[in-house]
């Protein structure tokens, strides 16, 4: 007995003394091992005499278990000193800079585009695009616009061959598409964003290239109301839930009655000022019910049906909602002013 | 510019506020932009009663001014100034043009309240030497003392500038048209202005013959006058004239210019004397000359209308008159041409001459035939009051005007259904009534005659809707919802691949270029990897923009140039746009432009720049997205102005549908990647459903193999023998190492090859077999050797 006492005493001293992780390994290998002081003391538990035997194999049991016990923890303690210090030594400075990854701004305009999309198709429109190199039959005729008309004369365009095909002046001529396909008897919602062209010298205000955001519905019972309703949606959508709207007499040829539609300016709350020309109103597009001819010629029998069609132009509603003055900006790219649209808006 | 002192000639405007009848205006659709008040106030009419030099100065005199109500000590400068006179008297207060305030001051010491005026401190007059000379402006005896100067000086009328960009209809070019448009805001009634006048027994018709040779001619109608005394104009015509924005010049052409005003229909005046007997209307010859008023020589085509004496033009019609028949100060006789030609044959003869004037703007918007009858009337009443005219009886007229009128049958419901208002009939008699359209109404149904005067209106119900809700006001209307059943919108067509290409290269850190389509003769011939010819236009602008283009790349291009000028060094770019050939066959595509960094971090000295590798990385991410995993690959291909060895086709299902390239160092000196893909190819192909495909339970066994192989020969050649020798088990082969020049123009090359069952747990034996054939096949079929281990 005093055997196990004496060498309970040895180890746990040493152990007491172990430096490292190491140190208790190599000395648990050398007590613990099947020929170590500890097996010894086992072996002798055979020789000995029964009464003894269960005696001394009890106190070798416990002697064991304590053992076992105090290495596991020195063990640990070892283990976690050693990864405590590893993590010490990992601990970085957090303030340096991050590695970068390059933007992916979208275009200003594209970004407004799909901002109205995504308004309308919650509103059941579908997003539709026609071709850019049109035919005058569609850019012009159908859209109650004949040859010699004056408001051909507003819109300068380019022609490309024998005044048959041009580079389409609007957007309109996607709806003619679109009702014609539609085959005279079903309701249509779409819109139709995309580029348009016209003669127009380039400066801070004109574009020979810009984007039209054009929308149209046609159903059985639709009315102007209608259309202030679904222009309220989109208007508070792109400039705040505040803002209020109004509607004024205009002319456009595919429309009738036609309308201006204007947003109280969103800068001066419709006190007045520079942007609204101390209007305290800012017209944002145009739009009416679809003209009879222009049902008629696409498809639609008049009597039956009725429809409303708006048009954005997505320059302007860009600069407006982001305070820009050169048109040239959506076209230029310059990375230094699109990266910060690399960002969720509210 | 409307006046509205001329306009209350027409409709009674008393007791109204002008101001707020432009807001009225405005909201029932002709917008007034600006209303022009010249009126100054605190300007009275006062009398000299006393003059006494200044005692400080030479030439100042101190001025008791009796203005009716009081007695003022004004002090005043000018040489004219004496007791006796009737003058302008500025009162403190009054605001003169340039901002001038009128206060009580002192002038060298002495007290002065106001400020007597010269015709060009009111802004009536320029301020020229000669002018300034003539000192204060002496009102006549005969002038109340204390009168509103204002109304001495004809200066209290009200100008609305109106917005007539888009106004479909010309009433904004004329003041009887305007006034029909208040009126019908206003709910009163428009008086026409007089016409009758005497006429004398010779008659017209044997002095001029007219002869119309043209269907652009619809309406010609011709009078005559003798004896005219050409003068000054009366004052009020001259001051509405000058408020209407034209310049006066003598009686009888201000006259033509004030009926043109007022009615809207442009006369012309012809010297009789020099006319001679006959008129002939017809179309141009081509190269036929005239010298017009400004007398400059105007060549003709046969699509511009003339009035000839019957040999030579004498006027290019509805533009400018000849100089050979115009009216000068000697004029005695006259022939008045009040007549109606093709809107469009004007505007088109007035734009390509570029001799845009009142006259051509206002044929170019149609005329009534109505109003130019009785402006031909009016001119001569005019003529005969104030040039002493004798106006010879009778008119030629020659009329192939269609004078149907337009009627149009409604009820009140349909105008309700379009404007979703609830109107009822009397509501509806109403503002027909204002509109001063006339109307029979029986059994709940309206029939409306369109007047004359209104060309703009067709016969349909929604342009009498139109005419009823700008009345009733838009902004009275109540928003409402369309109620038609719907469903959650749609991307139709290739939309959608083009927003879902976007969506991922924004993603993926590419900045989203917008560029023109018009593009340079020198651009569109840089990257011609297709055959595709550009479309020309016959009429650009500018040299610069004058093809469509067939590819985006050199667009991007210019975008890199711009933001390296501005010292931007890593530029990722791309921009979906249509494409166009000579055929307008429309291709929609993605381009793409790569330069510099992709991912950096300096002080851990961490680059990743852009090559071909990563541009191709990208590529096959979007082409995975889009749903074309393993159905792409690419082939060596040399296209111009791209790097002959780093420039590649891009296959979906073995058809080309783009490009990967690197800019050749001729081009440009800097590291930049392009590629470009056509969206419509990948549009028309289909791709497969998502399905869900569980991972296999069976482990894998990955084994490696190195071959040494001549330079030249790329990896996907060596990758395809594997693949096909590999078989079902070949789960896939990629490269893992790379030495170039491991020996004298040879490369070493390792690919990892992964082999899999599906069903089962694969044997090592298995796999080696296939492995030493694959082995076998590679060095057997190509100049390669195996590396060993």
């Amino acid at each position: 007995m005093d055997d196990i006492k004496n060498l309970q005493k040895e180890i746990l001293s040493q152990l007491e003394n172990t430096q490292s992780l190491k140190e208790v390994l190599d000395l648990k290998q050398n007590y613990m091992s099947k020929k170590g002081p500890v097996s010894n003391l086992t072996n002798k538990l055979k020789d000995l005499p029964v009464e003894e035997k269960k005696v001394f194999g009890a106190a070798l049991n416990t002697f064991k278990q304590e053992l076992e016990e105090a290495f596991k923890k020195k063990i640990t303690y070892f283990e976690e000193l050693e990864i405590n210090e590893k993590l010490k030594a990992e601990e970085i400075d957090i303030s340096l800079p991050a590695t970068k990854l390059t933007n992916g701004s979208p275009n200003i305009l594209e970004k407004i585009i799909e901002e109205v999309e995504s308004v309308f198709m919650s509103m059941g429109y579908d997003v539709v695009d026609g071709p850019e190199i049109e035919e005058d039959h569609y850019n012009f005729e159908l859209l109650n616009i004949p040859k010699g008309h004056p408001a051909r004369d507003a819109q300068d365009t380019f022609y490309i061959k024998n005044e048959d095909y041009l580079l389409r002046s609007q957007t309109s001529p996607v709806q003619a598409r679109v009702m014609l396909a539609s085959g005279g008897d079903k309701p249509i919602r779409m819109i139709c964003p995309g580029k348009t062209y016209r003669r127009d010298a380039d400066d801070a205000t004109h574009s020979h290239q810009f984007m039209q955001i054009e929308g149209l519905l046609v159903d059985k019972n639709v009315s102007l109301s209608d259309l202030k309703g679904t222009f309220d949606v989109i208007a508070k959508k792109l400039f705040g839930e505040d803002i209020e709207t109004r509607f004024r007499p205009s002319y456009y040829q595919f429309t009738e009655p036609s309308v201006e539609t204007d947003i109280s300016c969103f800068a001066c709350k419709g006190k007045g000022c520079s942007l609204c020309k101390n209007t305290g109103w800012i017209t944002v597009s145009g739009a009416g019910i679809v003209h009879p001819n222009v049902l008629r010629n696409c498809g639609y029998d008049p009597e039956i049906w009725t429809g409303f069609a708006f048009g954005f132009g997505a320059e302007r509603l860009a600069m407006l909602k982001y305070g820009i003055n050169d048109i040239r900006t959506f076209y230029q790219t310059d990375l230094r002013e699109i990266d910060a649209f690399d960002r969720l808006e509210d | 510019m409307i006046s509205l002192n001329w306009v209350k000639d027409y409709v009674d405007l008393t007791n109204e506020d002008l101001e707020e009848l432009a807001v009225k205006v405005t909201k029932a659709g002709v917008n007034v932009e600006k209303v022009i008040n010249n009126r100054i106030s605190n300007l009275v009419i006062g009398k000299i009663v006393a003059c006494e030099p200044h005692p400080n100065s030479d030439h100042l005199k101190i001025c008791t001014v009796d203005i009716g109500s009081e007695k003022l000590q004004i002090v005043c400068g000018a040489p004219n100034a004496r007791e006796g006179i009737k003058v302008i008297v500025a009162l403190p207060g009054a605001v003169l043009p340039g901002d001038f305030e009128i206060k009580v001051g002192k002038i060298r010491d002495v007290e002065s309240n106001g400020m007597l005026c010269a015709l060009f401190e009111l802004g009536l007059e320029e301020k020229t030497d000669e002018n300034y000379a003539k000192g204060i402006h002496e009102v006549g005896e005969e002038v109340e003392i204390g009168l509103d100067a204002n109304i001495y000086l004809n200066n209290d009328d009200v100008l609305y500038e109106l917005d007539v960009h888009k106004h479909r209809n010309n009433d904004c070019y004329y003041h009887i048209g305007f006034a029909y448009e208040i009126a019908c805001i206003l709910n009163k009634k428009v008086t026409l202005p007089p016409i009758a006048h005497q006429e004398i027994a010779e008659k017209v018709n044997d002095n001029i013959q007219v002869t119309v040779d043209t269907a652009l001619c619809p309406y010609y109608s011709a009078k005559m006058v003798r004896d005219v005394e050409i003068k000054e104009s009366p004052d009020f015509i001259k001051q509405r004239l000058i408020n209407a924005g034209m310049r006066p010049i003598n009686n009888v052409v201000d006259i033509s210019n004030y009926v043109m005003l007022e009615f809207g229909q442009p006369l012309h005046f012809f010297d009789k004397d020099y006319l001679g007997d006959t008129i002939v209307v017809r179309q141009a010859h081509d190269q036929e000359k005239i010298i017009t008023l400004d007398k400059q020589e105007r060549v003709l085509t046969k699509n511009d209308i003339v009035i000839t004496d019957g040999q030579k033009p004498v006027c290019i019609a509805g533009v400018m008159g000849g100089e050979n028949t115009e009216v000068l100060p000697t004029t005695k006789n006259i022939l008045i041409e009040s007549a109606i030609f093709d809107a469009v044959a004007i505007r088109n003869t007035a734009s390509r001459l570029n001799l845009k004037s009142e006259a051509s703007i206002r044929y170019g918007k149609g005329l009534n035939y109505e109003y130019t009858n009785m402006a031909i009337e009016r001119a001569c009443y005019l003529l005969e009051k104030y040039a002493d005219a004798k106006v010879l009886s009778g008119t030629v007229i020659y009329d192939k005007v269609d004078k149907t009128d337009k009627v149009v049958k409604f009820q009140t419901a349909g105008i309700n259904k379009i404007l979703g208002i609830n109107l009822n009939d009397e509501d509806v008699k109403t503002e027909l009534n204002r509109l001063d359209f006339p109307y029979q109404y029986k059994d709940k149904t309206f029939t409306v005659t369109i007047p004359k005067r209104r060309l703009d209106i067709d016969a349909n119900i929604n342009d009498i809707a139109e005419e009823i809700g700008r009345l009733y006001g838009y902004h009275n209307l109540v928003s409402t919802l369309p109620t038609g059943a719907t469903r959650q919108g749609k991307y139709i067509g290739d939309v959608k691949i083009r927003k879902e290409t976007s969506k991922r290269l924004r993603t993926l850190g590419l900045n989203e270029c917008k560029t023109y389509t018009l593009v340079s003769p020198e651009m569109a011939d840089l990257f011609k990897y297709e055959q595709k010819e550009n479309v020309v236009l016959p009429n650009p602008m500018s040299s610069d923009k004058s093809l469509v283009r067939t590819t985006i790349i050199p667009s991007l291009l210019n975008v890199y140039e711009y933001n390296t000028a501005r010292n931007v060094k890593n530029i990722m770019l791309y921009e979906i746009s249509k494409t166009y050939d000579v055929n307008f066959q429309e291709d929609l595509k993605v381009a793409i432009l790569m330069k510099g960094s992709y991912l950096t971090n300096d002080w851990q000295r961490m680059n990743l720049s852009v090559d071909f590798y990563l541009i191709k990385g990208v590529i096959e991410n979007l082409l995975d997205y889009l749903g074309f995993k393993n159905r792409y690959s690419f082939v060596k291909s040399e296209i111009a102005n791209l790097h002959p060895g780093i420039s590649v086709q891009v296959l979906v299902d073995r058809e080309p549908i783009g490009i990967i390239g690197k800019i050749h160092p001729n081009l440009k000196k800097a590291d930049i990647y392009v590629a470009e893909l056509s969206l419509t190819s990948l549009y028309q192909k289909s791709t497969k459903p998502l399905k869900f495909k569980s991972a296999s339970k069976y482990p894998e066994i990955i084994k490696d193999m190195a071959f040494v192989v001549d330079n030249e020969i790329d990896s996907e050649t060596i990758k395809n023998v594997i693949k096909k020798e590999g078989g079902r088990i070949l789960a896939s082969v990629e490269v893992f190492d790379l030495y170039p020049n491991y020996s004298e123009g040879k490369k070493s090359i390792a690919f990892k090859l992964v082999f899999k069952d599906e069903n089962k747990t694969l044997v090592d034996n298995e796999v080696m077999e296939i492995f030493n054939k694959i082995i076998n096949k590679v060095t057997t079929t190509l100049p390669a050797i195996l590396r060993d281990k």
